[in-house]
């Protein structure tokens, strides 16, 4: 192994990036780790968001609508770093007024759940419309038969809705999952260690910037890449009983 | 098991209680009864006040021209669309409105649909299920029957209407027939007390239309209580016990299918079959 790095000249390399001290190898992955937490974490949230919004648009009164519309423009207008100043900054020092007005004193914020919570918001105006046009994109039919059959409405969206709407669903989804992953490198800004932030610490303390930012970049293409191929798989199951396009167009 | 009859044959001058216990002999053979069904959507008045009693047994065949409310009327039963006015009485159990029609307890019309059986113009089956799932579905997750008793069930249903090789394939690789037909199967896995069909054979291609009817007219000769909606006279006329036709939101004649289509009294129905033949 050692023969193989030094033959290609990349044995520097491969110590600065080794797992244990002194590499940086172990603080990219920890730095990952932490990435993904926050996008899984934000992902979620989202998509709770979204799914609540795009109901709310649908159904809701029009108060309910109005709201919503607002909190989808506003979010989708404002730059997302701007959003994560704005959102991380009022968040925690709102928090710790109430904790003091509470009399506790000012709390510590973990950084993960403040990402998580900045990132869900951002991503939820985004669900929000993804869902909203998905559910819109099933045949009414559909709701119909379960609404003639007595479905009550909770059901009816667990067993009808949903499973109907999510191949229409998937492939936004899948956007937003993985700008939710590169979304989490705009957390440094606010010191958070993640993969990017971790990166450039890394890198200013060896000066092999090349290297770091080279390895965070191929990190970020494994995510992507699993990512796709699990988002493949979801889009085949939500598509079945579907005929296949490819078929239908020639 | 007498015609569907709208006029009431209550004698006169019996007593309260007479009638009452009258009424409630009455209720025990009656599957449907409609009084005085308005529905209007925005200004326009698609229902002007229909009433219509199906015993059980009864095969009544709604007939009428495009925008005469017929479909309206059928949706009404089930509370797909919202009656503005009127009483509906389903076995013998009123469903309750408020002034404007709309339902005062949504559980009510929850459980009163589940013995519903509806089949729609357009199929709706749930495309992301196989035919087996579609069947199963109601049973098992609303009525909370067994699974594997609902299985069976769906089974032997899907035999019954031809499809027994069709149990694990999704709707879209079906024909509309073979489609309809499932959707006949779906609705009897529910086990209704009444049948409500809108328009079931429209949508399908001509020569598919009599393998759905077949389904339809085995399940008259079994003695299910239904209530059709359609454009096919030959068949209303074959398997109806009672016809009625509406025209611009009300009842303009109706009867049993001889007289009907036999020696139609109203000159609107007159024109009415001999336009559709």
């Amino acid at each position: 192994m050692e023969f193989f790095f030094e033959t290609l000249g990349l044995a520097e390399s491969a110590k600065l990036l080794s797992l244990s001290p002194p590499g940086w190898g172990g603080n990219l992955l920890r730095g990952l780790a932490n990435s993904m937490q926050i996008a899984f974490g934000a992902f979620g949230f989202g998509l709770l968001i979204g799914l609540f919004g795009a109901y709310g648009k649908l159904y809701g009164g029009v108060v309910l609508r109005d709201l919503l519309a607002v909190y989808t423009t506003v979010i989708r207008a404002v730059p997302e770093l701007v959003l994560i100043l704005i959102l991380y900054y009022v968040g925690t020092d709102l928090i710790n007024k109430i904790s003091e007005v509470m009399g506790y004193g000012r709390v510590e914020i973990s950084g993960v759940v403040a990402g998580i919570w900045v990132l869900g918001v951002v991503q939820g105006a985004y669900a929000t419309e993804v869902l909203r046009g998905a559910i819109q994109a099933v045949s009414p039919g559909q709701i119909e038969a379960a609404r003639a059959y007595g479905m009550p409405p909770f059901m009816l969206m667990r067993r009808v809705t949903i499973p109907a709407m999510m191949s229409f669903a998937t492939p936004g989804l899948a956007n937003l999952w993985l700008i939710a992953t590169k979304d989490t490198a705009l957390l440094a800004i606010v010191g958070f260690s993640e993969l990017t932030l971790e990166t450039r610490q890394a890198a200013a303390s060896t000066r092999a910037y090349f290297t770091f930012f080279l390895a965070a970049g191929a990190l970020y293409l494994i995510v992507t890449l699993c990512s796709g191929a699990v988002f493949a798989r979801i889009e085949k199951w939500a598509r079945r009983g579907q005929p296949s396009l490819k078929r239908a167009g020639r | 098991m007498g015609g569907a009859d709208v006029l009431s044959r209550e004698p006169i001058g019996t007593t309260q209680a007479a009638r009452d216990a009258d009424a409630d002999s009455a209720g025990q053979d009656e599957a449907i009864r409609v009084t005085d069904l308005h529905k209007s959507f925005g200004t326009l008045e698609v229902l002007k006040g229909v009433s219509l009693t199906a015993q059980k047994g009864d095969v009544v065949a709604i007939i009428g021209g495009s925008g005469s409310g017929k479909s309206t009327f059928l949706r009404c039963i089930n509370f797909l669309e919202t009656p503005s006015a009127g009483q509906i009485i389903v076995n013998g159990e009123e469903i309750r409105m408020r002034q404007d029609g709309s339902p005062v307890d949504r559980r009510q019309i929850e459980r009163i649909r589940t013995r519903l059986g509806m089949v729609f113009q357009a199929f709706n089956l749930w495309t992301h299920r196989t035919l087996l799932e579609n069947v199963i579905e109601v049973p098992v997750y609303v009525l909370k029957v067994p699974r594997d008793e609902a299985i069976k069930l769906a089974r032997r249903l899907l035999e019954r209407v031809g499809l027994g090789d069709k149990a694990d394939t999704f709707p879209a690789f079906l024909s509309g027939g073979q489609q309809q037909r499932a959707a006949i199967a779906r609705a009897l896995a529910v086990e209704p007390s009444v049948m409500l069909f809108d328009e079931p054979t429209s949508a399908l291609d001509p020569e598919l239309v009599g393998e759905v009817l077949t389904v339809i007219r085995d399940l008259a000769a079994e003695g299910r209580t239904m209530l059709l909606v359609t454009h096919e006279m030959k068949f209303a006329r074959e398997v109806a016990t009672h016809v009625v036709y509406l025209f611009e939101g009300r009842i303009e004649e109706q009867g049993p299918p001889e007289q009907l289509f036999g020696s139609p009294q109203s000159a609107r129905l007159q024109q009415f079959l001999q336009t559709v033949g």
